[in-house]
């Protein structure tokens, strides 16, 4: 099997910040509602993860699960992992219902670390950076697509469709620029 | 341009979060009802000064539909709440009604 | 003349100067000048022309609310008209030219409007360009674009860039004058998140340049500290050169950040445009001096007092050797004092009151400067600059007693609360009869999300004028520790309207209220004359406050004339609606990053790259850009798409079908869910087995198409059209979430997850066997079905479904194989003569087979028995979405059009859009019509041209010939046919 490539081919850009897309990212769409008894054993098969409360993502190495909505998750494992996660999910939750789809090509995974990378997003998203929480997983806007983002080390870790990555990189890359830093 | 709190994941969003899905609360009628019924149903939207109950989905966010109860004169919001509510819930009616007194009620 | 004094400056850095040229003439300045200033330190009295009588006007102002002084500033992609002298910030090789005038400035043809000014009185654009109709193209039109518009258009490339930021915070505070500054460290201190901004380059506001003395220090010492002690509070952000635009619902501001206007080619952003959300906004934007209304007001050298005083003071520049004030009030003296102390002379202050009794007035008189009281200028003397007063009663009506000679004219009427802020989301005025001016009704604040004030207003915004007012309003508003400033004691101001009082025609006619839309005392009272009552309907008939100031400077005068014309009160008259933005907000700020590449997201497929690499011409659907053809060298498009069909139907091609639409349905309703959504039966649809089915709206009308496949037991994948992906989805989820919640259904959309491919034509089994990997034989793999396996050792799933009609795979893999796969099947169908087909092959072969197109053969009026689709509605299901509105009695006519097909007589193609005409004509006079086509293409497969279409009656016209129009007027003659014009029997795609 051939190996996968990401959307942009890993292109990066040094700005006041340095964005970086990264990937391809195992990601894994997960439907179910957190009552259902099954759920919290199959993410921690999975992906080694309690289940997260509302807005939060947890992390465990390289491997995490956020919370999308009250009844989705999303499961980020390595890529190649993202197949037997698929069959330990079906095991766990049985008849249970749920439903489980690999999202992994789906996706655009970029890195914006630096000092002030809020400030990135803070030109793209309407999002408050000062009250947005350690292991906070936020899906809005970036522009005119949708993202969802969350702190991770020295930076943020964004998602995006893959459709749209060559979009994302540019509203990134712009607004990373030197000398437009808002602070 | 406005803030509403999506009840499902408790994010204050702005407006261009979420996208408008007009009047809530409407009653499906489907195969078997009268012209009139259809008729309401289809096309006969209430276009109120005031007090107005509509649904909101946070499209940009989580994805949940969810409904909110406004003013549309003055664009004051007195709660959101789940989609899955035949009627508003009874404390926001209560709360509309001590802000609006002279409101005729949800019915 | 204007010049450069000797000494002072607070704001100007004499060790630094910065050469720019005006209309070509090479002057000088220093750091920290203003454009206005230093074109004031050069004696350039004249900067412009007047809009309509392209009178000479000069600098009125010295901030945001000039109306005269607008330039074209910069070149080429820097190049910008209309900005304000005023507000601009020198710096060294700027470049300005001035407007509205030709040929030149000094020498301007259009100056023959102002001698016939009587002709071109209020409404005479409307009064005039009426009749004859034909006129207007040929000739007012001309003439009108010849004379209209401020400035020039820019004409090349925006070269800056441009962005936006988000901004939250508990208060959000404009105007950084000692109101704000105070307002900001009192919450600053609290702990409130705070963002103040200030619109110029610089903290105080007009405190320093008045004298005060706030908490025992000079104003500049107290401002220093202030913004120090503020700068030291993480909470709080200062942001100078930042414009708030304007206030909008639940604490919305959008403010604009000059970040490099002074500063082009640094690499820095030009405009910031500030997205913020406020807890509560606080005005503290001060007040804006009002002009006088006398005759000559308006020639250059006739300036604010207010201005004056800024220009000595601020950058050691005097607008005039000799100056006269002419006010209604105290304040204007401190210009006449200011002036004194820079050594100039002031005539004499010319106040309409007949009774002075203040400090300042006295102040004046010690200081040897001849006050008149009761008195009026009657007329300003001088063409492109003042040469003197005439001076009569302010009783009067007009009557000379002298003539004094002077350079400058400052004049001073009151001042006026900057209320736009607290206005823009319905915040209401009260008429301040004391002080002559609308000030915000504390009762009646513009209104948040909650309910509560959203906008407070301190300061002179809010009325209080004096240093000592304003701190005290702070404090009263606001609370914190107690901050006095020296209170200059001030009588009383006289509202005055019109100079002098009794002033006649003649005079009244050269009276300006709007410099910069010529606008006189004269129209407004004509409008009142001729009906004109509103104030509203009376701006947009005399054009009083429009245009890049609206009417900053001329609104309180404007419609105290109107309220005087109609014997009417002030605050019955009202105030026009104030609206964002504030001041003029360029579309460079507005697009934010949206611009060339990133003007909108535009979506690729996995294998965008290889078509853009072979030559595809790409076409916009929806936001993707997809394959229209991939034209070869020597070959038009027509040519590209006729080759990509007949090689599809002789040999094989390959489409990127990716932009399909897919979404999973799953769980134990999800097959009840589906035949509600869906016209037909898809629950008990076959596991991997296809199933075409429409959606409808719940009106009937058919909304979407496309395969279903069932995956499982408990789950199925609908594929979409490429524009409702996003759709149908919203769709599905809406009637899960808000109608049949308990019902247990999951959906996913996954349309982005799978590259997928058509291989089409009479060799694509061959190609995929020849990739090797799984069985796709006619007996293992038939029509209508689908597998999961490998080809070329990528996963994949194969479906046998055609949209084209011939021998079809559609193939579905991981986007991030797609390009692998695209590859790997162009190689091994080189020897089978693959070629890749785009979009208008697609559509055109699908037409050749007769199948509909949601947006061609649909457009939200259309039901699927329209298009002869009662094969895919179930009769036997209760109830589907649309079900019930296909029972009303004009959807189930017999006189509905219908689907139907069409060739041409001669062979040829029907004009998109045509209709079929019917006998008669209807009311309108328009020739009646029976129907119209819905797609129409040349076949390269048939060598003729192809129609579907709507006629009433359908298929039982089956051989009638009609006829449709054409845009030249002709007709079209066409029989009507079965649409299905290739392979009837289907065959092809069941090989």
């Amino acid at each position: 099997m051939r190996n996968p490539v990401s959307p942009l081919g890993n292109a990066t850009f040094d700005g006041f910040c340095k964005i970086r897309e990264i990937g391809p990212l195992g990601m894994i769409s997960l439907r179910a509602k957190p009552d259902v008894k099954e759920l919290a054993k199959a993410v921690k098969t999975a992906v080694g993860t309690k289940l997260p409360a509302q807005r939060r993502i947890e992390v465990a190495g390289d491997k995490a699960c956020g919370w999308m909505s009250p009844d989705e998750y999303l499961l980020i494992l390595p890529y190649a992992e993202t197949g037997a996660a698929m069959e330990a999910i079906a095991r766990e939750m049985g008849a249970a219902h749920h439903l489980a789809a690999a999202v992994s090509d789906a996706r655009a995974v970029f890195r914006v670390e630096g000092e002030k990378a809020d400030q990135v997003l803070a030109k793209l998203c309407p999002v408050d950076f000062e009250t947005l929480a350690e292991g906070e997983l936020r899906r809005t806007r970036a522009a005119q697509v949708a993202a969802a983002f969350w702190k991770d080390g020295d930076g943020f870790t964004v998602v995006c469709f893959r459709s749209v990555a060559g979009y994302v990189m540019g509203l990134l890359t712009h607004s990373a620029e030197k000398g437009s830093e808002l602070a | 341009m406005l803030i509403l709190e999506c009840p499902y994941c408790g994010v204050k969003a702005e407006e261009t979060e979420l996208s408008p899905g007009y009047e809530a609360h409407l009653k499906r009628f489907g195969p078997g009802s009268s012209p009139e019924e259809f008729e309401a149903y289809m096309f006969a939207r209430k276009n109120p000064k005031g007090v107005h109950f509509e649904r909101w989905r946070h499209a940009y966010g989580c994805g949940k539909w969810f409904l909110a109860a406004r003013c549309t004169a003055t664009l004051e919001v007195f709660g959101t709440y789940p989609a899955q509510s035949g009627e508003p819930p009874a404390d926001l009616q209560a709360k509309i009604k001590a802000k609006r007194p002279n409101w005729e009620g949800y019915k | 003349m204007s010049t450069r004094l000797q000494k002072g400056g607070r704001l100007i850095d004499r060790t630094r100067s910065a050469s720019f040229t005006f209309n070509g003439k090479r002057l000088s300045g220093f750091a920290g000048d203003t454009l206005a200033s230093s074109l004031l330190a050069n004696d350039q009295m004249l900067v412009g022309r007047s809009f309509k009588y392209h009178r000479p006007r000069g600098i009125v102002a010295s901030g945001a609310e000039e109306p005269n002084a607008l330039v074209n500033m910069g070149e080429g992609g820097r190049f910008e008209p209309n900005q304000r002298v005023t507000t601009t910030e020198l710096f060294d090789g700027l470049t300005a030219t001035s407007q509205n005038h030709w040929p030149s400035l000094e020498f301007d043809v259009g100056v023959v409007n102002n001698y016939a000014a009587r002709f071109l009185p209020a409404g005479f654009y409307y009064k005039t360009f009426m009749f004859p109709r034909f006129a207007w193209k040929h000739v007012f039109e001309p003439i009108v674009r010849q004379s209209a518009g401020l400035g020039k258009v820019p004409q090349g490339p925006e070269v800056d860039r441009y962005e936006y930021a988000y901004a939250f915070c508990d208060l959000f505070i404009v105007g950084g004058g000692i109101a704000g500054l105070q307002a900001a460290l009192v919450a600053g201190q609290a702990g409130s998140r705070v963002i103040l901004v200030e619109q110029t380059a610089h903290w105080g506001g007009r405190a320093p340049v008045d004298g005060d003395v706030i908490d025992g220090k000079p104003a500049d010492q107290w401002v220093k500290d202030t913004v120090q002690a503020l700068e030291k509070l993480p909470n709080v952000t200062l942001r100078l050169r930042t414009m708030a635009s304007g206030v909008y619902d639940h604490g919305y501001v959008l403010a604009d950040e000059k970040v490099a206007d002074h500063t082009p080619g640094d690499g820095r952003p030009r405009h910031r445009l500030w997205r913020i959300r406020a807890g509560k906004i606080i005005s503290a934007q001060g007040a804006i001096e009002r002009p006088l209304s006398f005759a000559g007001n308006d020639i250059p050298g006739v300036m604010l007092a207010s201005a004056v005083r800024d220009y000595v003071v601020n950058f050691a520049v005097s607008p005039g050797d000799r100056t006269v004030v002419v006010t209604n009030n105290d304040d204007a003296y401190r210009t006449a004092i200011a002036l004194k102390e820079a050594g100039l002379e002031v005539p004499a202050i010319i106040d309409a009151r007949t009774s002075l009794t203040g400090d300042l007035p006295a102040k004046a008189k010690a200081m040897g400067i001849r006050v008149e009281a009761g008195r009026a200028v009657v007329k300003v003397k001088g063409g492109k600059r003042v040469t003197g007063v005439s001076i009569g009663l302010q009783a009067g009506e007009g009557a000379v007693l002298e003539d004094i000679a002077c350079d400058a004219v400052a004049m001073s009427g009151g001042w006026s609360p900057v209320v736009h802020l607290w206005s823009h989301c319905a915040g209401k005025l009260v008429w301040d009869e004391a002080q002559a001016h609308f000030r915000p009704d504390p009762k009646r604040p513009p209104t948040n999300q909650d309910g509560a004030a959203m906008v407070a207003i301190v300061g002179a915004a809010n009325g209080n004028l004096s240093a000592a007012a304003a701190l005290a309003d702070v404090a009263a508003q606001l609370g914190g520790s107690a901050v006095t400033a020296v209170e200059v004691p001030e009588a009383a101001m006289l509202a005055v309207w019109i100079m002098p009082q009794g002033a006649g025609p003649a005079l009244k006619m050269k009276m300006w209220l709007d410099y910069q839309n010529d606008v006189k005392v004269s129209d407004v009272q004509l409008a009142a004359r001729e009906g004109y009552t509103s104030v509203e309907h009376t701006k947009r008939y005399t054009t009083l406050g429009m245009a890049t100031d609206q009417g900053k400077l001329s609104n309180i005068n404007g419609l105290a004339v109107l309220a005087g014309a109609l014997n009417d009160q002030i605050p019955n008259v009202g105030t026009t609606t104030f609206r964002p933005p504030y001041t003029p907000v360029p579309f460079g700020a507005l697009a934010g990053e949206s611009r060339g590449e990133i003007f909108q997201p535009l979506r690729k497929s996995p294998m965008h790259g290889w078509h853009e690499a072979h030559n595809a011409y790409l076409e916009p659907v929806g936001l993707w850009r997809r394959a229209y053809c991939y034209p070869r060298a020597g070959e038009n498009h027509e040519q590209a798409v006729n080759r990509e069909i007949l090689n599809a139907r002789a040999n094989v091609g390959m489409l990127d079908a990716s932009t399909l639409g897919k979404i999973i349905v799953k769980g134990p309703d999800a097959g009840r869910f589906l035949d509600m959504l869906y016209t037909n039966v898809m629950s008990n649809l076959g596991i991997g087995k296809c199933r075409y089915g429409l959606m409808c709206n719940e009106q009937g009308f058919l909304s979407d198409d496309g395969v279903v496949i069932r995956l499982s037991e408990d789950s199925w994948l609908c594929h979409t059209t490429t524009g409702g992906a996003d759709r149908i989805h919203g769709w599905m989820e809406d009637w899960l979430q808000c109608e049949w919640w308990d019902w247990k259904v999951y959906t996913a959309n996954v349309t982005e997850e799978y590259a997928q491919i058509a291989v089409a034509g009479p060799n694509a089994r061959k190609v995929l066997e020849k990739l090797g990997g799984m069985d796709v034989s006619k007996e293992t793999l038939p029509f209508m079905t689908f597998a999961d396996g490998t080809l070329g050792g990528l996963p994949v799933r194969v479906h046998r479904i055609s949209f084209s009609g011939e021998l079809s795979y559609e193939i579905a893999t991981p986007a991030s194989h797609g390009l692998a796969l695209w590859e790997a099947l162009i190689e091994a169908g080189q020897e089978f003569g693959v070629m890749p087909y785009g979009t208008e092959a697609m559509h055109i072969m699908r037409a050749e087979k007769g199948f509909i197109m949601i947006g061609d053969e649909t457009d939200g009026t259309v039901i699927p028995q329209d298009l002869n689709l009662g094969w895919a509605i179930s009769k036997k299901k209760a109830d589907y979405l649309g079900k019930r509105g296909q029972e009303r009695t004009h959807l189930a006519s017999p006189d509905r059009w219908k689907l139907a097909g069409f060739e041409t007589l001669t062979g040829g193609v029907i004009p998109d859009g045509s209709y079929i005409i019917a006998d008669g004509h209807n009311a309108n006079g328009q020739r009646n019509t029976q129907g119209r086509v819905t797609s129409t293409y040349y076949s390269p497969t048939l060598k003729k041209g192809i129609a579907m279409g709507l006629i009433k009656g359908g298929m039982d016209r089956l051989g009638d010939v009609v006829e449709f129009n054409t845009v030249a007027g002709s007709t079209v003659k066409a029989k009507v046919v079965d649409p299905v014009f290739y392979d009837k029997d289907g065959e092809k795609g069941n090989a």
